[in-house]
Order: structure tokens, then sequence, then C-alpha cells
């Protein structure tokens, strides 16, 4: 039952980011910046949540079961919220204070295959994290990996 | 005495002297390859490691697959952008961009004409260990041969065992875009006289772990490559030793990764090269990306080994800016 919700939630998730990113010609700037800010958010969101398992995974907090999984579910449930807003045309490194790098729209595919597999990743993590420390140490290597999968390609060196 | 006696006699002389640059330089410059012994013994180790089967680990307790994920071959020889289950097809193609010119990473995938299959097992160990291809000539230390001429040549040798167990690829290699006098191999033999140096550059690890650390780091993982600046001529600063270089490719900097720069925790370090995560849950990016799928392949033991060899770094050593041993 909760199984199927939640691969009812990730299949919506990708299909819903899969969709068209706005036109953005008439953006003006202002609107550019506070959708680099709710991206930003966004991720910190992501940050505050993966550190509580990070914490768990590397044995500086004490695993603890039902805390594990509410983070997971945190963390599953930001992945498949819709993002089509973030990212108007115009909002990369190029023009503002962003390391979004231009290659998002131009290879938006990629971009979104990239998302759909921190879906999945999160869903797994989701369902292992509640198991035992073994169980969430061992997932949230792909977590890692599926972040990386979009960071790699289409974020700006430092 | 006639004038024409002591022309020719003047004549002689500047000969003699360019025979004697010449030899000189041929001495100077003349490849230094593994010797018989060393080659022998460590692929006859390696040959009794594989009877046991390709995931059998060697002496060193490293499988060939494991060495090769730690010496990142995949990095640069995997076609660029190529998806992580495509990586170990070594097709090459990926440019290393660099003062000195733009480096082409070759194909060295078991393909018998574009790649490495026709090669002996013994070219294949010079090649890695010393930089000296085939042919006799001198490889550009882009490919790090001073790093792994560090390493067990048995655990090379299970290297050569499982590069060649790899799907082959028919992509010819591309020519490096290299200017003068780099783009003369010969030269290159100088340089590896100044700055190829075997010895550890880390002298005493008398802690086991450190030690192992110090192999992983010091011998295949090449951090070093990166992480320390280099001198004008491209030597490795081993004063400097990972305490961070500017990036080759001219924009920001590689960090600094002695105890001075990474105020991490050996639990995070080690959980970084398994994940990618950094303390602050931010991700490895760009080339460190990389490295982190190589590396998070590796026992968890292995990586805390790195992690205890990089907290065990003098904290602050500061670059001499001379990169000659």
């Amino acid at each position: 039952m909760r199984h199927s919700s939640l691969l009812l939630a990730g299949l919506l998730g990708a299909t819903v980011t899969a969709t068209a990113v706005l036109g953005a010609a008439h953006m003006d700037p202002k609107a550019l910046e506070d959708a680099v800010a709710a991206r930003q958010a966004h991720m910190k969101l992501y940050a505050f949540n993966l550190g509580l398992l990070g914490g768990m995974a590397k044995g500086e907090v004490d695993y603890d079961a039902s805390a594990a999984e509410a983070a997971a579910a945190n963390l599953s449930a930001l992945a498949s919220v819709d993002q089509t807003r973030y990212w108007p045309e115009g909002s990369d490194a190029e023009a503002l204070k962003t390391r979004a790098l231009p290659d998002i729209w131009t290879k938006m595919d990629e971009f979104e295959t990239a998302q759909d597999a921190l879906i999945q990743a999160t869903m797994s993590l989701e369902e292992a994290a509640g198991t035992d420390l073994a169980a969430l140490q061992g997932a949230m290597g792909d977590v890692g990996k599926s972040c990386g999968g979009c960071h790699k390609p289409f974020r700006k060196p430092e | 005495m006639g004038a024409g006696r002591r022309g020719l006699g003047a004549g002689l002389v500047m000969l003699g002297l360019l025979a004697v640059g010449l030899g000189a330089y041929w001495l100077l410059t003349r490849p230094a390859p593994l010797s018989g012994a060393q080659l022998s013994g460590a692929l006859a180790a390696a040959e009794a490691v594989e009877a046991g089967g390709a995931a059998t680990p060697g002496a060193s307790g490293l499988s060939g697959q494991q060495v090769f994920d730690a010496a990142g071959c995949a990095s640069c020889h995997a076609a660029p952008g190529a998806e992580p289950a495509d990586r170990p097809v070594l097709a090459g193609g990926k440019r290393f961009a660099t003062p000195f010119g733009t480096f082409v990473a070759p194909n060295i995938s078991p393909d018998p004409k574009a790649g490495i299959g026709a090669w002996t097992d013994a070219q294949l160990m010079n090649a890695i260990m010393r930089g000296i291809s085939p042919g006799g000539a001198h490889y550009y230390p882009a490919f790090p041969y001073a790093t792994y001429g560090r390493a067990d040549p048995a655990d090379i040798a299970l290297l050569v065992a499982h590069l060649r167990g790899l799907p082959a690829d028919a992509t010819p290699s591309q020519p490096h875009e290299i200017g003068f006098p780099f783009n003369i191999r010969r030269n290159m033999g100088i340089w590896k006289r100044l700055f190829v140096d075997h010895d550890w550059v880390v002298a005493n690890a008398a802690e086991p772990q450190i030690a192992r650390g110090r192999y992983l780091v010091e011998a295949l993982a090449h951090c070093g490559e990166c992480h320390t600046p280099r001198n004008a001529l491209g030597g490795i600063d081993r004063g400097a030793w990972l305490s961070g270089a500017p990036n080759p490719t001219g924009k920001g900097r590689i960090p600094d990764i002695t105890p001075r720069g990474l105020s991490w925790s050996e639990a995070d370090i080690a959980n970084y090269l398994k994940t990618g995560f950094t303390p602050e849950y931010d991700t490895a990016g760009a080339e460190m990306a990389e490295v982190v799928e190589n590396l998070s392949k590796l026992p968890e033991t292995e990586l805390k080994a790195i992690a205890a060899y990089l907290k065990s770094l003098p904290a602050g050593s500061e670059g001499t800016g001379d990169g000659a041993k």
C-alpha cells in the first residue's frame, strides 16, 4: 500500500519534472533571481535532511530508525516537488550569481533524466532508512551518485 | 703549419664536442625500463594470483579490478562523457588542456590496432610504471607514471591482466597538441631525470593504516598530480605536497587537502570518497566526481586509510616553487 503510493508519487514527480521549462523571453531580472533563490533554498532542504542521515551513516549520530525514516521521506518528497518554475531560461551562470550551466537548457532531456535518478534513489533510501544502519549506509551511496549525476555535468566548478 | 691544417684541427675539435654533446644528450634522455627480474617476478606473481580467479587479491590485498579503480584509469581513458556503465571501455579521446598544450588520452582498450591488445605484458608494465612506449619513446607526464612507478610491480601486473579483459574499442587515438620543446619526446628523458622521484613523499609512515593510505595516495590514486603545485617545467613540488594548486584548465584552484586546508574529520573524508557528499552535504563536482566514482568501489577500510594518511600530513607545508629533487 505504502509502497505503491510511493511509486505513484515518484512517477508523478518524474512526469511533472519532465514537463517543459518556462520560456523566459519576457522574464524580468527579479523573477530570474527569485527562481535562483528558490532553487538554492530547495538545495538547503536536501542538505538539512541529508545532514542527519549522513551523521548516522558516519557514526557521529546514534542511529534512530524513525528519525532516519522521516528524514528520508522528506528527501523523497523534496525530490518529487514540481520544479517547472525553478528553471526559467536565462537563469544561468552567465547571467546571474548561480553555478547553473547553460547546458541545462540545451540538454533538457539529460537534465530531467538526472532528476529522475534522484527521485529513484531517494525512494530507495526511504525504504532502507528505517530498516537498519547498514541498509541506510548502503542506500546513501546511490543518493550521492544521483546528486553528482546532475552536479557534474550541469554545475559550474567553483 | 698551414692555415688549412689549423682549420681542420678546429673543425675536428668542434665535431668532437658535438659528438660528446650528442652522446651526453643521448645518455641523459635514454629510457630506463624496469629490470628483467622486476618484470618476471611481478608477472609470475600475478599469474599465480589470477589462477585463483579474476577477483583474487594479490599480495597487497587488492585485486586487478581494485588496482584499476584505485589508479583511476577510467577517469582519463574512458570516452568523454561516457555513462558510468560504459566506463570500462577505455576508448580514449578525453582532452586535457595544460600550460604546455592539450593532451588527448589514448585508446588503451584491448583492441589490437587502436589499443594495447598487441602489446606484451612487459611493454604494458614499462608504459605504466616507467612512462616508456613499446617503441622506446617517452610518454608525457599527463599520464601519471611518476606516481604508478611507486606501486608494487605485482599490483601493476594484476592491472595489466585486468586491462586485457576489458571490452575492445576500435576508435583510433588522437595526437596531442603541444609546442616546442615539449613536442620532442626525447626531451622528456631529461624531464624524467629531473622530476620523477620514486621515493615516498611522506618518508615515515610507521602506522600500518597510514602506510596503507600512503600506498593508495602516492602510488595509485595519484591525488598529488592535481593537488600539488608544479614548477615552470611541470615538475611536482614535493615540498608543497597536496597543498593545493592552480587548476591546469586555468579556472579556479584545486584545493589544499593537507590538514591546513581541509578541516574535515577522517570519517568525513572517508564518507566523501564513498558517497561524494561533503560534510555540508554538497557533492563532489568536476574531476573529483569521477575520482569518487572510482574510489567508492574500494572497501571502506581502504578509504579510511586514505583519510588517515591525509590527516597525518604536516599542516602548513609551504611550496618552495622548486620541484627538482
